[in-house]
């Protein structure tokens, strides 16, 4: 028997953002400014998660796909909104459509060059790879004046709403979750687990890495392309490691492997950063903490089930 | 081809290669015995020049008697010790208690680590760049073809220098050395032939994190200026080098921290001559890093290891 659930959870959170788009103008500028950081801080953790938690690869440069994918749709709004001024906003939604698609797919392409090399072998390489492609891709953009440079590019235009913020999280769940649970998607379960065994069971352990590496990079730059279009500014200070990091926790702390866990992590969290808004400087140390004692503690986080309990290695 | 220029980036690019083979050599030997990467590594580099710093503040008035050259090593010898005591500090709190976890597991922690140390700094020592005093008076020479190098510059490459040997005889002629490579070959074996395991972990945690200690002063020295986040770029450039001479091998991580050192400063000092711009830099070491793990991934002087089941 075919299962229809996820189908229909899509498509009643399809229109829902539907809906919450419609009524957004009844609601303060704030409250509309945290739902869409909401949105976008999903679709970050739980894309991250497919290679965190349920690949069982450590990614520290998710800022930097986010940044690929921002800067390239926003280069393309750029060059072809002027022409659209005076017309209507089907075609406008198509600009926009497009230029997303295109950031995740530079997004996808930069994660294919990074991950291959890094992800050939077994290690934490791909940590340490993603952390130095983070900050590279940083670097390369203050130095391009093309991109706008240090100072960064204005005047984005402001496409991004409820609906697409909101339908894109729905989509990227519901990408990851059937992904997982299908036949194909054990095998990204099945390298975590144990590489060696799944190397054994004949599955290609580098393709599967790559594959969840590069999805994941893909659904950062459609985030990316979703921030840019929000704030209207991007400056490649704002994709910093830090961002990466904002990232990592909410994946952690919404517990590896556990999409709607991650999910909550990922509301959860992006409320606690504006509540703790004055205490920044503390921020980061708490979190910092928070990490070091869940991985002692409660490895499989807050939110995590108990089936994905820290795999004990064995002595060799 | 002008020889003076060359001869001066050649100066320059050691004494920042030393720097790195400093820190790559305590990346280096923590995989060798606990086979996992030390993200906080660059941290406590950047403890290092902090400690420096402060304890320099703290004794030169005491120390007025002292020539300058003594104050210096005292300054050196005293911030080697606080991050010695710090690695181990660290190794016995955050990472003691994951032993038989999955490296997964330690890896988090380690980032958790070196957030905490970066963030904890920030908040101690505030966000803004900070000068760093001048350890010895410092003299420009001029070498033969027009190149300067200066007595900081000399004194990094000589310290430098000594701190390998002295490495190399702790590694090779002493029992805690022979411990050491024990317990990196063989676990297992080590501690059934009554080699203290736990002792040996954090002997090598002290002495990596000594010599990021000493890398931190060095650094300061020759830029002048330290801040809570230094610790991230020198941290990942000097992991490169690690990968670069073969990671787990200690004369490697010596050879790749020069090599990545002489390449970038030669890169930025070339950069109108072969079209990369200067602000480029950081990427040099990035770049490096994918070739190798593309090409080479067990390093230019470490043997390709077999996974065991």
């Amino acid at each position: 028997m075919k299962n229809y659930l996820p189908h229909l959870a899509l498509a009643a959170a399809l229109l829902a953002s539907f809906v919450l788009s419609q009524i957004a103008p009844q609601l303060d500028d704030y409250a509309v400014n945290i739902l869409v950081l909401i949105g976008i801080n999903m679709i970050l953790a739980v894309s991250l998660n497919l290679v965190n938690g349920h690949t069982g690869q450590f990614s520290l440069g998710h800022a930097g796909f986010m940044a690929v994918g921002a800067y390239t749709s926003s280069m393309i709004t750029l060059a072809v909104a002027p022409s659209l001024q005076a017309s209507g906003g089907l075609q406008q939604n198509a600009l926009f459509a497009g230029a997303l698609f295109l950031g995740g797919l530079t997004a996808a392409v930069f994660g294919l060059l990074v991950g291959i090399p890094s992800l050939r072998l077994r290690g934490d390489y791909l940590a340490i790879v993603t952390l130095g492609f983070g900050e590279i891709i940083r670097v390369v953009i203050q130095n391009t004046d093309a991109l706008g440079g240090a100072r960064g590019l204005a005047g984005i235009p402001p496409y991004t709403t409820l609906f697409w913020t909101f339908g894109l999280a729905a989509i990227t769940i519901y990408v990851v979750a059937c992904l997982v649970n299908s036949t194909y998607g054990r095998g990204f379960i099945a390298v975590r687990d144990d590489e060696i065994a799944a190397e054994a069971m004949g599955i290609n352990t580098t393709k599967f890495k790559v594959n969840a590496f590069v999805i994941g990079a893909f659904f950062a730059g459609i985030a990316g392309g979703l921030y840019a279009h929000f704030i209207s500014y991007i400056a490649p200070e704002g994709f910093n490691f830090l961002k990466s990091v904002d990232i990592v926790v909410m994946v952690i702390l919404g517990g590896m492997g556990s999409t709607p866990g991650v999910a909550a992590a990922a509301i959860l969290l992006t409320l606690l950063n504006e509540w703790l808004r004055d205490f920044e400087q503390y921020r980061m140390i708490i979190f910092s903490l928070l990490l070091i004692v869940m991985m002692i503690v409660r490895p499989q986080g807050l939110l995590g089930n108990f089936r994905h309990r820290a795999k004990r290695t064995r002595t060799p | 081809m002008d020889w003076g220029n060359f001869t001066q980036q050649l100066v320059n690019g050691l004494s920042l290669g030393a720097i790195y083979a400093l820190i790559a050599l305590g990346y280096t030997m923590v995989y060798g015995v606990l086979r996992f990467i030390n993200f906080a590594h660059g941290d406590v580099f950047m403890v290092g020049a902090f400690a420096g710093l402060y304890v320099h503040r703290w004794l030169k008035p005491m120390l007025t008697f002292l020539p300058e050259i003594v104050s210096a090593v005292i300054v050196l010898l005293a911030a080697m010790a606080i991050c010695a005591v710090l690695g181990i500090v660290i190794e016995k709190l955050a990472y003691k208690p994951l032993r038989q976890r999955s490296r997964l597991t330690v890896l988090i922690t380690a980032i958790g680590v070196s957030l905490f140390l970066s963030y904890s700094a920030q908040l101690l020592f505030g966000a803004a760049p900070r000068g760093f005093p001048s350890l010895i008076d410092n003299k420009t020479h001029v070498l033969p073809g027009g190149a300067t190098v200066t007595s900081e510059q000399v004194i990094v490459l000589v310290v430098t220098i000594i701190l390998l040997f002295a490495l190399r005889f702790v590694v090779l002629k002493t029992k805690m050395g022979l411990a050491m490579r024990a317990l990196s070959n063989n676990p297992t074996a080590a501690a059934l032939m009554g080699v203290n395991t736990n002792a040996v972990i954090s002997f090598t945690f002290g002495l990596g994190s000594a010599l990021a200690g000493a890398a931190g002063i060095f650094f300061a020295t020759l830029y002048q200026a330290i801040d809570p986040f230094m610790g991230i770029l020198p941290g990942v450039k000097a992991f490169v080098a690690a990968v670069l001479g073969g990671i787990g091998n200690i004369p490697g991580a010596a050879l790749g921290g020069v090599l990545i050192g002489l390449v970038e400063t030669l890169v930025v000092g070339y950069s109108n001559r072969i079209g990369i711009p200067s602000g480029y830099r950081d990427a040099v070491a990035f770049v490096i890093l994918i070739l190798i793990l593309l090409f080479k991934p067990s390093g230019l002087l470490g043997k390709a290891e077999r996974e065991k089941v």
